[in-house]
């Protein structure tokens, strides 16, 4: 007999209690839904955001550091009639970022406090059941039930931006759908395919699985339409200003600080160990994507009049430096990437808070519509400078480590590499401190500037936060490194070996 | 005198809702049009009686009937059961809307009875003429229950329109029909598949008694280049009648489909899949692509039914047995998102407001949060989003027509099911992101909002758990075309 109670029962299922604690919470939230009481709703979501974030905790104390493989698995049977099984684990890579999902979660609950006065339990509950959803798409071992979280987070994403967004809502709401679906229905026909070879929609059965290169280079582009627009590399990049503009700051917070590294974590789960040749066969492909976005698109950034927009493109170009990471087949430039990509989750959720507490008293986005902020809200330009540097990449916050790291694996392989990688230092050091400039210092722009009022203690609280964190993982990465060691190692080792079936021509 | 008792027994179902039917016609005439409930309450009793019989006579073996003209596997009961499902449903969520029209007659539920008749027969039929007659049957019922509402003008043209192409569709069918029996000297499925073992697969006539029976058939399933009909039709007829047309009828044409083409021609399996082939990427292609000018919801459903009968080609034209598995799983996927669609519809009408309008849905979920999470539920299913059934109703036949071979179709149907998902999106978008045009209370009758409730529900809940639908699909194709 099952004891249902016992923390056995727990620990084996921790995954699933991850998934669905904050699914089932934010239908819990739901039932609230009285918009002439909201505050009701809002503990409610955060006992339950709380509750997610608690249940997720034992992933890192009960981690096995020396273990690269999946740990924490469990699963059944799901849909026999199409071999799809109800599988669930998570490695080293996996759960730095299931971690943060849950915090983040956490984090949107707090600055949506009373930000959000129109359908409080919806928004809510789109957010704790998104980060479920999100968390599925890190645990899934099963590539159908890995795609069905994977689709289903565009739902609550979707009616984020759409309700709750700015003026141009719709389109962006629409765009970042569609464009989205397309790129996945692609992997859909990959999946389909190598299940007709392997009859099995196993993760682990995809990686032993044999190809000759063209049928790799297929699948690893079919990956691709997916995967790029999720990170989202240049050119397919233009759904993310867009959204982001019109996303609400929780929105966009969750879009930056987690939904974009589904895109690069799936790189590392799928398209790179199921299509090793031809991951490396298109490498040079993939890290001049990569290059470009981290030049090209932060030379964009600097033109920006948006700072939400500014804030979007500045993602775009660090998570070049995530795709580069990958791509340059070292452990160092691996681990930085994924140190780059936690990093990032902070630093763009801190930014995009920022922009919202802006955002919340002056109802502006444009550069031009502040100057002088810090005369009138003197803790929030600390806190924003702080943040800002660690967007450029200072060497003390987390932003330094990941890019450097990176940097150092790409001298091993190409110097040229490195060379333009590191122009982002400069270019990222030009755009944010140009705009922390412009919105910070200088003379008190106008009226509404000269009335603002310093943090309250709710958003001191989650800057406060953000900002330990940011430092920490800056001064101290090790704890994340130790944890994605293991798994770098082995992952790396796979990637290494040549998955072309013996005696075929492996010619394209 | 015992094979008239099994034949009597074999066709029971079908015997008590015709007997049904006539009586339902007869009891109106002496009913108080206060007391029409009875006729509601007796349609109901009806098709749960032939449920039971049809569930408890259940053998998993093939049996026949009339003389081999009539046939009883598992195919036939599990459809059956389907039809009678849907049927019920459809009964539960008109009745409003027909009392609010004046169309809430004796009438309309002996016509519906006969055309589920109809359906039956063709679910059954084993014989080319037994096909056909359950065919007409149901045609000529669905007519004139478009028709019902003499007065309305627009619905006396979409029967008028109906009826004509309807019509032409049947006699295309028997002329295929006859060109078929001139060649193999039978009308009966298993004599006529024997018939043409072996035999000239290239003469020019079963080829042309191919095109007419194909022509025929997908005139019915509304698939491009016979779609004409279905907008005009869908548009101009009561809602309730559109959500009939729509929905079951699809059940008992894809059983035809499988009579005639797989269980009769599958040496001319060839032929037909090239056919079916080009019928499912234009049907994917136009209705698709046409859905997104429409500004009436029900057109808008109407081309969504043009490509949804596409997708379930894709099974079809693989032409194995997985791939009739899936597309039969993909129409009754279909049949439960329609009637879902619809039922919103209908709900939302009310007495000299149809609700057909997109722009009728705009802000639902400020006027009712559950009912928009419903539709949300019903499009994103149509989409093909998990974690809803629509899903694993396309992931389904895309599967069996990547098996068959068919990489660069199914890659092309992605890329149509993007551009389906923008029009199913605008609908959301239009509950959730708009303001309230019309602020109304939403009045419908509780046993309504509740099936409507655990039919949108259960697109999500079948979404999360499909085995068992999976399943039943599964032992109805393989026991019956082993």
């Amino acid at each position: 007999m099952l004891n249902y109670f016992s923390s056995d029962y727990f620990f084996s299922h921790i995954l699933s209690f991850s998934i669905w604690v904050p699914v089932l919470a934010g239908i819990a939230v739901l039932f609230t839904s009285n918009d002439n009481k909201p505050d009701t709703t809002r503990w409610v979501a955060l006992i339950g955001g709380l509750a997610a974030f608690l249940v997720t905790i034992p992933l890192y104390t009960h981690f096995n550091f020396a273990d690269g493989g999946f740990q924490f698995q469990e699963g059944f049977n799901w849909i026999p009639a199409f071999h799809i099984n109800y599988h669930l684990g998570a490695d080293g890579i996996a759960i730095p970022l299931i971690l943060l999902t849950s915090f983040t979660t956490v984090i949107v609950i707090i600055s949506a406090w009373e930000v959000i006065e129109k359908r409080v339990a919806q928004y809510m509950a789109s957010f704790l059941i998104m980060s479920g959803l999100m968390i599925g798409v890190f645990s899934a071992l099963d590539a159908i039930l890995y795609y069905v979280f994977w689709e289903a987070m565009l739902i609550p994403m979707f009616l984020i931006i759409g309700i709750w967004g700015g003026p141009n809502r719709v389109y962006a709401t629409i765009k970042f759908f569609l464009y989205t679906l397309l790129g996945s229905l692609l992997m859909l026909v990959a999946f389909i395919y190598l299940y007709m070879n392997t009859n099995s929609f196993e993760i682990i059965d995809f990686y032993n699985y044999q190809m000759p290169l063209n049928v790799q280079v297929l699948i690893f582009l079919a990956f691709f339409a997916a995967f790029a627009v999720k990170i989202p590399m240049w050119p397919v990049h233009t759904w993310l200003p867009d959204a982001h503009v019109e996303a609400p700051t929780g929105g966009s917070v969750v879009l930056a600080a987690i939904a974009l590294k589904l895109g690069g974590y799936s790189f590392l789960r799928f398209a790179m160990p199921i299509a090793p040749d031809a991951a490396h066969y298109l490498s040079g492909f993939m890290i001049t994507l990569s290059l470009i976005a981290i030049v090209y698109i932060a030379l964009v950034a600097l033109v920006q009049k948006d700072m939400k927009k500014l804030i979007a493109y500045s993602s775009i170009s660090h998570m070049g430096f995530v795709t580069l990471g990958f791509f340059i087949f070292n452990n160092l430039g691996l681990e930085g990437a994924i140190v780059q990509m936690v990093s990032h989750g902070f630093i763009s959720a801190a930014m995009f808070l920022c922009v919202g507490v802006l955002y919340d008293r002056v109802h502006s986005r444009e550069i031009k519509s502040y100057g002088g902020v810090a005369n009138t809200m003197p803790i929030f330009a600390a806190f924003a400078v702080l943040f800002a540097m660690a967007n450029s990449g200072l060497p003390g916050t987390s932003g330094f480590v990941g890019e450097f790291m990176v940097i150092l694996g790409a001298i091993q392989e190409n110097f040229w590499y490195a060379f333009l990688a590191s122009f982002t230092l400069i270019f990222g050091a030009a755009y944010t401190l140009w705009m922390v400039k412009r919105v910070f210092y200088g003379e008190i722009a106008n009226a509404k500037v000269a009335a603002l009022k310093d943090l309250c203690q709710r958003e001191f609280l989650i800057l406060a936060i953000l900002a330990v964190l940011v430092l920490a993982l800056g001064i101290y990465p090790q704890p994340l490194t130790d944890m994605t060691n293991a798994t770098v190692t082995q992952l790396l080792s796979h990637l290494m070996q040549s998955k072309l079936p013996v005696g075929l021509p492996s010619g394209l | 005198m015992e094979n008239i008792r099994y034949d009597l027994i074999t066709a029971l179902p079908e015997i008590v809702i015709v007997c049904m039917a006539m009586f339902i016609l007869l009891a109106d005439l002496f009913l108080k049009p206060a007391n029409r409930i009875a006729i509601y309450l007796l349609a109901q009793v009806t098709l749960l009686v032939a449920a039971y019989i049809t569930f408890t006579t259940h053998v998993p073996s093939v049996s026949y009937a009339f003389t081999n003209t009539f046939v009883d596997d598992a195919m036939s009961d599990v459809l059956k059961l389907m039809i009678y499902l849907g049927t019920s449903l459809i009964f539960v969520y008109s009745r409003q809307y027909l009392q609010q029209r004046d169309m809430y007659r004796g009438e309309f539920y002996a016509l519906t009875l006969f055309s589920v008749v109809g359906m039956m027969i063709m679910v059954s039929g084993q014989s080319m003429l037994t096909l056909y007659i359950g065919l007409e049957l149901l045609s000529l019922s669905l007519y004139a229950l478009v028709a019902l509402d003499r007065d309305n003008a627009k619905a006396t043209e979409a029967a008028m329109k109906y009826f004509v192409l309807g019509a032409l569709a049947s006699g295309m069918l028997l002329y295929g029909m006859s060109m078929i029996y001139g060649m193999t000297g039978s009308l009966n499925i298993a004599e006529i598949s024997g018939a043409l073992v072996g035999a000239d697969k290239l003469h020019s006539v079963l080829i042309l008694g191919l095109v007419f029976i194909v022509s025929g058939l997908a005139f019915k399933l509304g698939a491009v280049p016979f779609q004409m009909w279905v907008p005009d039709v869908y548009e101009g007829s009561p809602t309730a009648m559109t959500m009939l047309i729509s929905s079951v009828p699809k059940l008992a044409a894809f059983a035809f489909v499988i009579r005639l083409l797989v269980q009769a021609l599958p040496s001319l399996a060839i032929d037909w899949q090239q056919m079916l082939m080009f019928m499912a990427v234009l049907s994917i292609i136009i209705g698709n692509i046409t859905a997104i000018a429409q500004t009436n919801l029900k057109r808008m459903l109407a081309y969504s039914t043009i490509s949804h009968v596409g997708f379930m080609m894709y099974g079809l034209m693989s032409a194995s047995t997985n791939g009739f598995v899936y597309a039969m799983f993909y129409i009754v996927s279909y049949v439960l998102m329609t009637l879902a669609g619809f039922g919103m519809i209908l709900l939302l009408s009310r007495k000299g407001f149809e609700a057909d309008k997109l722009d009728d849905l705009k802000g639902l979920n400020q006027r009712s949060p559950w009912h928009a999470f419903l539709m949300l539920i019903v499009m994103f299913s149509m989409a093909g989003v998990p974690p809803t059934l629509g899903f694993y109703a396309k992931f389904s036949v895309l599967q069996a027509a990547l098996q068959a071979g068919y990489l660069w179709l199914v890659v092309f149907a992605v890329l149509m099911a993007v551009i389906g998902a923008f029009y199913y999106l605008r609908v959301i978008k239009m509950m959730y992101f708009d303001d309230p045009v019309d602020r109304n209370p939403i009045e419908a009758p509780m046993d309504m909002r509740i099936v409507l409730g655990i039919n949108s529900l259960a697109l999500l809940v079948i979404g999360l758990m499909p085995e068992k639908l999976m399943e039943l699909c599964i032992y109805a194709i393989t026991r019956s075309l082993s």
